[in-house]
């Protein structure tokens, strides 16, 4: 006796979030039986494993017809096939683009292409995240990805209204995008102490500070090739940073601003004779790092930048590190570094160092962690 | 000219892409109706066009209106060749017809194809404009209402109810036509679902028509079956319940009204007519003194086997055999109609209703029924439906003669079915015996009734059991008791019924459902050859799914089986029977004795060790059963009841035939032992298999209860949430070796398994019970079984259930969540300021804590606020709005219940009754078999949902599926299923939200609900 065929259509759809689960993990019905039997269903329910392994099919048929309606989450609400109330229609759709920490780490920031597609398998054997589940993961930043590409307006509001997202996702959503269209590199062994959590929040930093919609201004030439204005880092500032030079490149506006700055932290820094020995090198890495953004390949490497050390010298986050600077420390040395260059009179960029420092700031302090 | 069908396409979303160049589609409709299209403009490059079309109109008969569906095909616009069809929405516009029912079709419409199912959805408005028909001579019946339910649907009362009315049309299978061999799967689908369409619109106007003969304005309990007879053709038919129904008034009657006065006039005269003629010259009220002109069963029996002499051999009834085809023109109709009011007035005592309004069904003899075996292809005239009304008033003359062989005048809970296998077509009709209150039948005002029902003093609870016929001249050896409820009159020791519970029926703790299955192979074999076997075979089947019935029945410590059902299925190979109960222990009725097993050789001492082994283990089970089921009847002392009465042979009170074997009727011992306690022998092992079957249905995990009838006996504290399912099965089996027993073993795990996953699947739901449970049996191929269940989940508040032998107060309490009763009492209550006492908020609280995100609860709220606005604004139709852009899909709940737990059902819309054929040839691509079903279910549903919302309704009740032929070829990648379902479009609002709703005409209410009140209790 075998059996051919073998449904349960319930006028409610019925979602089992534990399947659902295991469907996303992206296990075959015959793992799913085997894990389902390993978290105890059988003792709980009394139920007979033929009975759970037709219960894990029925589930898999139907996430799978469901599947084609995750693509398009505003088509999930309007479909008349799958009567499904609309708290659970949120946790699909939530669920479905859940993405895993440690596969997002191996993608962040590289091209949506095939060429990455094609190295799924060795990120799946890398992360132990099934090929299955590293198949939805990245098709479906690549779908977000051609969805908002083309489109005005918040990179997150244009997720959460195309793709019914909570903000949350939706803020995590626009961090992948913009990372994936700026290409940062977030790969190297010096910063895969970072987190996607990390690199998100300087994400959305980036995107409110330093993009072209974050200049808050329409666009002079309507139709022209701003329209991403929240994905594409705003080439003009990018290009204006280089002004900043003069902080460090200027002999006397240096000492001036290293002795406001002492002045003002002497007593309160922990770390304050470090910090005196090492104030040049500190300002010097940190307007470098603004200098050499003019370049796309070094935008690219920002975040290798910020931690690791480059050929001027010792930079600002591993050094700090190295020498164990309490966070408190840190973070005042940044406010008041910061602040004292508004009493440089010399230094004309007043706005644009701002621009630049504040975003940065909140960048340094994330990612200023074990 | 009498109507005029207006019709608007505003919008498509979602089509497919038919261009694949652009990715895009330019999209026009035509919409048809009868023999006129339109066509709208063509929507360039859109997968979302909007048409805004003007107002289509078609003035036609209302014949036509009823008859014919309303038509619309999506199509693609292409240049250069023909344009693409994408598919095709098929409107019902009977709804439309009949007042108080939807006054507006209007909504998102899936578009559905027949080869690649729903593709994207069209937004359609229709509108009818009736005129007042005066022709006396109409062929067209508008104005009748339909329902599914079998029972007086809730915001009715009945005046009179009239009876059978029963109507079958014929036409051939466009699948089995010449011209099938050249035109595409999709033609030859579409010509049929659009056949079959037209046939049932023409069944349900001459049932109709027959109704307005009999005086009547509705339908219920109507029944319509296909049968898919292949060469020889193809049969719609259906019977169901003439009534004379009055609205109850509702608190939305007191809303501006929204019937327009020209369809309100239509009702009437129905209403006012005071003095029908019919019914003084007919035998109108069947009572028990009245003679039938029946003749004995064995003068039908003969013929059957060879049918080519049916037609020769059966008397003429004249019962509504005229339906031929389209070419009945007028004069041809009046005829039949002079004949039919004639002849046919009470032929048939039948009532498709299983349940009652109170006072109605006076006493239940016991279940009649009757099978007979037909050949298909000897039918004359395979385009005309004498021979099967032949067939059919043959059945009917049984099961009447059977009935009255018990003392019984009316037969209630009828229900008939087919099963066809290549040229073999076994009929089967089957229903319980009853003596029913006359009044109900005449014409009487509401006054009489009322006065007549105090007089009467049937005692509550028990009066249905008592026998209705003669204890010294019983029809079959019974062991008859004192009534255990009154003492004064005799009851038998078992039950079987084929209606509901009576509302007022005394039980003992739970019910539960149980199952009798059986297979037995046949030969293969042809034509008259085939048909004998069958026959032959038929009456052991019916014997072993009694004794197995009345085995479990025993097992379970009940003594009584409502709603049984036995359905026997013909395969090629082999015959199934099915027989699905709900079993009660009714108070009236003895307790039932315990099992007993006897073995063959005594002399042999392991055997008697094991005989008195698996008897511990038969006892064990009836004990636990009936702590399980809290069945623990006060004890009475014999002494007062009195010995039984002497001739304790028989316990059987089915009554069963087939024409085949009629002559065996009164010898067929159904009896199963002589001593006071069940015995079972057990002399072979096919008696020991018996035995261990008995022992292996496993009782539904704790807290799932499960039964076959609309309500759990001794569950009455139902929570609002509910789950209709349909689940199917098939299952291979291996064909080596195929003895009964493997079969039945398969057939048993098959069943069994289902239950279990059902229960696996609906957990979450616990406490709650499986209503309305439904199997049914298929063999598509030879070595295919294919079970199919439709059953609603619906949850219960625990902490209440507790409560065991409250008798019929509670019952009719539980029944007015859904009845005018609660008219009663809501505004009684908020009159005496009692306000805090809503049933509703601790068991919601206690849901929703309990499912905390599934979001269930959010999705009632949705219902809520979407439901009361209207409510509150004024009677209007609330159509749900339909879902534009932003919004989201109104929930439409589904079940096969006559109720809304929780609810009440303020307005019924209509019947919904749809047809479809899905067909693919890429089943692998599809998912396989499975896949491919279990999308075209989840579609049916949805189309099903879609044409309740565009009525305006938030629900489905009654709904029944009742055909699922599913064929596949997987060797060619094909298969091809046919789904056919139906139910009652209804409105409901939330009982929280009605007390809103009364608090504002408090007074008007209670009068109003009084009245009802008093009508119904």
């Amino acid at each position: 006796m075998t059996s051919e065929l073998d449904i349960f259509v319930g006028n409610t759809t019925l979602i089992d979030e534990e399947v659902y689960r295991l469907w996303l993990d992206g296990y075959s019905v015959s793992d799913a039986v085997a894990l389902r039997v390993r978290a105890g269903i059988l003792e709980q329910t009394g139920a007979t494993a033929a009975v759970l392994q037709s219960d894990t099919m029925d589930h898999y048929r139907t996430f799978h017809m469901l599947e084609r309606l995750l693509h398009a989450p505003p088509k999930l609400l309007h479909q008349l096939v799958f009567q499904i109330p609309p708290s659970r229609q949120a946790l699909l759709i939530e669920r479905y683009y859940a993405f895993d920490e440690a596969f997002v780490r191996e993608v962040l920031g590289k091209k949506l292409s095939k060429g990455t597609k094609k190295d799924l398998d060795d990120i799946s054997a890398k992360t132990g995240i099934t090929l299955k589940s590293c198949r939805r993961q990245f098709d479906n930043f690549k779908r977000v990805f051609k969805v908002v590409e083309e489109m005005r307006g918040s990179l997150a509001d244009n997720i959460q209204q195309h793709f019914l997202f909570s903000d949350r996702l939706a803020r995590d959503y626009a961090a992948i995008v913009f990372f994936a269209n700026n290409r940062f590199e977030t790969a190297k062994k010096k910063l895969q102490y970072l987190s996607f959590g990390d690199f998100a929040f300087c994400a959305e930093l980036m995107i409110q500070n330093w993009t072209l919609g974050a200049v808050g201004e329409a666009p002079s030439k309507p139709d022209s090739q701003v329209d991403d204005m929240d994905m594409d880092l705003d080439k003009e500032f990018l290009q204006d940073l280089k002004e900043l030079k003069v902080l460090v490149a200027d002999k006397d506006l240096l000492d001036l601003h290293k002795s406001l700055v002492c002045t003002a932290l002497r007593g309160k820094l922990g770390v304050f004779s470090e910090m005196e020995a090492n104030f040049k090198n500190l300002s010097r890495g940190l307007v470098n790092v603004a200098a050499k953004l003019t370049h796309n390949k070094d935008v690219r490497d920002l975040f290798v930048d910020l931690v690791e050390k480059v050929h001027l010298g010792p930079q600002f986050v591993e050094p700090c590190r190295s020498d164990h600077w309490p966070l408190g420390d840190v973070r005042l040395f940044l406010n008041q570094y910061s602040v004292t260059v508004h009493s440089l009179d010399g230094f004309r960029h007043q706005a644009l160092w701002d621009r630049y420092m504040d975003t940065l700031r909140g960048c340094l302090l994330r990612l200023y962690h074990d | 000219m009498p109507g005029k069908l207006k019709v608007k396409i505003v919008a498509g979303r979602h089509l497919p892409v038919m261009d694949r160049a652009s990715d895009l589609t330019d999209a026009f409709v035509e919409v048809k109706f009868g023999n006129t299209t339109f066509k709208t403009d063509v929507y360039l490059k859109s997968l979302n066009p909007q048409w805004n079309s003007e107002w289509f109109k078609f003035e036609v008969d209302d014949e036509d209106l009823q008859d014919e569906p309303l038509q619309i095909t999506v199509l693609d616009h292409d240049t250069y060749s023909a344009n693409d069809a994408i598919g095709k929405v098929y409107i019902d516009i009977d709804p439309l017809l009949y007042s108080e029912a939807a006054t507006v079709i209007s909504g998102w419409f899936p578009i559905y194809d027949t080869i690649h199912g729903i593709r994207g959805e069209i937004n359609v408005v229709v509108k009818v404009d009736l005129f007042n028909d005066l022709n006396r001579f109409r062929q067209s019946s508008c104005g009748v209402k339909f329902f599914c339910t079998t029972s007086i649907p809730k915001c009715y009362r009945a005046v009179i109810i009239h009876g059978f009315v029963e109507e079958l049309v014929v036409n051939e299978d466009p699948e089995y036509q010449w011209i099938d061999r050249i035109r595409t799967p999709r033609a030859s689908n579409e010509a049929r679902q659009r056949l079959i369409s037209l046939m049932s619109g023409e069944l349900q106007r001459k049932i109709g028509l027959k109704v307005l003969e009999m005086r009547g304005n509705a339908v219920v309990g109507y029944l319509q079956c296909f049968d898919l007879e292949g060469e020889s053709g193809l049969v719609v038919r259906a019977i169901g319940t003439a009534c004379t129904l009055d609205k109850l008034s509702s608190p939305a009657a007191f809303l501006p009204a929204c019937n327009s006065p020209s369809k309100e006039m239509k009702e009437l005269p129905f209403n006012e007519d005071p003095n029908p003629n019919t019914h003084s010259s007919g035998p109108s009220t069947p009572l028990k003194n009245q003679t039938y002109s029946f003749s004995p069963s064995k003068s039908y029996s003969r013929q059957s086997s060879s049918s080519d002499t049916d037609l020769s051999l059966t008397p003429k009834t004249g019962m509504g055999s005229g339906s031929a085809g389209k070419e009945g023109g007028p004069f041809k109709a009046l005829l039949r109609q002079q004949t039919q009011s004639a002849l046919e007035q009470r032929e048939f005592p039948f009532f498709t209703l299983t349940a009652f309004p109170p006072g109605f069904l006076v006493h239940v003899g016991g279940v009649v029924s009757a099978r007979s075996v037909k050949l298909l292809d000897r039918i004359h005239n395979p385009d005309e439906p004498e021979t099967r009304d032949a067939w059919w008033a043959e059945i009917r003359q049984e099961i009447k003669s059977h009935a009255k062989a018990l003392g019984c005048h009316a037969v209630v809970g009828y229900s008939e079915s087919t099963s066809i296998c290549e040229e073999v077509c076994i009929l089967s009709a089957s229903g319980t015996a009853a003596v029913l209150n006359p009044r109900f039948l005449q014409d009487g005002t509401v006054e009489g009734c009322l006065e007549q029902r105090i007089e009467e003093n049937l005692p509550a609870g028990c009066g249905f059991c008592h026998i209705p016929y003669d204890e010294l001249n019983m029809p079959f050896p019974a062991h008859l008791t004192y009534c255990y409820n009154c003492r004064k009159q005799k009851v038998p020791d078992v039950l079987f019924t084929t209606i509901d519970l009576p509302t007022d029926a005394t039980v003992v703790g739970k019910g539960c459902l149980i199952q009798a299955r059986l297979c037995r192979l046949k030969k293969k074999a042809q034509a008259e050859a085939n048909a004998t076997a069958i026959s032959n075979l038929l009456p052991f089947m019916e014997y072993e799914v009694h004794t197995q019935l009345m085995n479990k029945l025993k097992l379970k410590g009940m003594n009584a089986l409502f709603g049984l059902r036995i359905q026997i299925t013909v395969g090629e190979n082999m015959l199934m029977g099915l027989a699905s109960a709900t079993a009660v222990y009714l108070a009236a009725l003895p307790m039932p004795g315990g099992i007993q097993i006897a073995g063959k050789t005594p002399s042999d001492g392991s055997y008697e060790q094991h005989i008195s082994h698996m008897q511990k283990k038969i006892s064990d089970t009836i004990a636990k059963n009936k702590e399980l089921y809290e069945i623990n009847p006060p004890e009475i002392s014999e002494e007062i009841i009195g010995s039984p009465i002497p001739e304790p042979k028989q316990r059987s009170r089915l009554l069963r035939s087939q024409s085949e074997s009629s002559d065996e009727v009164t010898e067929l011992d159904l009896s199963h032992g002589k001593k006071d306690a069940f015995v079972l022998e057990i002399d072979d092992t096919d008696a020991m298999e018996d035995v261990h079957s008995l022992l292996t249905d496993v009782p539904p995990p704790s807290g799932f209860y499960s039964c076959n009838t609309e309500i759990m006996p001794g569950i009455n504290n139902w929570t609002s949430e509910i789950q209709m399912f349909t689940s199917v099965r098939v299952i291979r089996l291996s064909s080596l070796n195929l003895t009964n027993q493997a079969l039945n073993k398969n057939f048993n795990d098959l069943c069994e398994n289902l239950l279990k996953s059902l229960y696996f699947k609906l957990r979450s739901m616990i406490p709650c019970c499986l209503c309305h449970v439904n199997f049914t049996v298929s063999l598509p191929e030879d070595e295919l079984i294919q079970v199919t269940v439709t059953a609603v989940a619906i949850t219960f508040d625990k902490n209440q259930a507790l409560q065991t032998t409250k008798t019929h107060i509670e019952k009719s309490l539980q029944r007015a969540s859904t009845d005018n009763e609660e008219l009663l009492q809501f505004p009684l209550e908020l009159c005496s300021d009692s306000l805090p006492s809503h049933p509703f908020p601790p068991a919601k609280e206690h849901l929703e804590s309990a499912r905390s995100n599934s979001g269930i609860p959010a999705a009632q709220r949705a219902v809520t606020v979407e439901k009361a606005s209207p409510m509150g604004e004024g009677n209007f139709r609330n159509r749900s709005a339909p879902p534009c852009a932003n919004s989201t899909v109104g929930v439409v709940k589904m079940t096969p219940l006559s109720f809304i737990p929780g609810a009440k059902i303020t307005k019924y819309l209509g019947i919904i009754n749809m047809f479809f054929i899905r067909e693919t040839t890429s089943l692998r691509e599809e998912g396989g078999v499975s896949g491919f079903l279990h999308a075209f279910i989840a579609e049916v549903f949805a189309m099903v949902r879609a044409h309740v919302a565009a009525l305006g309704g938030n629900a489905v009740v009654s709904y029944i599926m009742k055909q699922c032929v599913f064929m596949e070829n997987p060797n060619k990648n094909q298969a091809q299923c046919l789904i056919n379902v139906s139910g009652d479009a209804v409105i409901f609002v939330r009982e929280s939200e009605l007390e809103v709703i009364s608090t504002q005409q408090p007074t008007a209410n209670c009068q109003q609900s009084c009245a009802g009140g008093e009508v119904t209790t």
